[in-house]
């Protein structure tokens, strides 16, 4: 799995590449909680287009960055959800919390 | 048998697991979203046994192994796949395979919650210092099949 950030509208965006299971997923918390409470970004974008898989590890990391999110008071977006993606959110029933869009143009935009 | 794998406990090796598994499904004619289900869910046993069975330790020893169940086998006209878990970990306590709340919005205790949600069935045992976890997902009927039952019992 890999992780690049680059600048966005109001905020930075995380690309996600490869697969988040239990040997990728630290790395994908821990950028995300950098981004958040370190960096305090208003808005974090998760970029899921190219990730083909996410565990119950993964979607625990994206619970816990909606979680400091939401302290901090800022905003976590996700797009480019994946069916294997949207399964799994779907399994969870955390489709509802999670702010998601379908695309990068939509979730700039919002 | 259809396979037979001798692992160890390495988070890296998971994305191999799911990689056959995918293969093994496809070659059983599951349909896709079966297919994810069943990848899924040996995804998630492998990762309680790394996390809660080893402790996150290294290196130790995982069975796995799958076997075609025929049409006609155990519950189902169609057949389907059984696969079978072995790990020498500490022993799993009750309290550690249940599933927590989906309302309550807080990270973990998902996993054992998709295998159940993903598998027709699914059951721990523990023998001979072994967990054993076995997970049985049948084949769909397919359209074709579906219909000529339907006439079958029509008739």
């Amino acid at each position: 799995m890999q992780i690049a950030a680059r600048p966005a509208t109001g905020g930075t965006i995380l690309d996600i590449t490869g697969d988040i299971d239990l040997a990728h997923s630290p790395a994908m918390r821990k950028a995300l909680l950098q981004e958040i409470r370190e960096k305090k970004t208003p808005k974090v974008f998760l970029n899921l287009e190219k990730v083909r898989y996410i565990d119950s590890s993964g979607i625990a990391s994206l619970v816990e960055g909606l979680k400091a999110s939401r302290d901090q008071g800022s905003r976590l977006i996700l797009y480019g959800l994946s069916k294997t993606v949207r399964e799994v959110m779907e399994l969870s029933r955390l489709q509802k919390i999670f702010e998601i869009h379908e695309s990068e143009a939509q979730a700039l935009a919002s | 048998m259809l396979l037979k794998l001798e692992l160890q406990s390495n988070p890296e090796a998971l994305c191999l697991v799911r990689a056959t598994v995918e293969r093994a499904a496809e070659v059983l004619h599951f349909q896709d979203a079966e297919a994810r289900a069943i990848v899924r869910s040996v995804d998630e046993a492998l990762a309680n046994v790394l996390r809660h069975a080893y402790g996150g330790r290294p290196g130790l020893p995982i069975e796995m192994s799958c076997r075609k169940l025929r049409g006609g086998e155990q519950k189902s006209a169609q057949g389907g796949i059984e696969i079978l878990l072995a790990d020498k970990g500490v022993p799993l306590k009750p309290a550690t395979l249940k599933s927590r709340p989906l309302d309550e919005i807080r990270p973990g205790g998902l996993g054992l919650h998709f295998i159940r949600e993903s598998m027709d069935e699914v059951e721990f045992t523990r023998k001979k210092g072994k967990n054993l976890l076995r997970m049985v997902k049948y084949l769909s009927p397919t359209p074709q099949a579906a219909a000529s039952e339907g006439e079958q019992k029509c008739r």
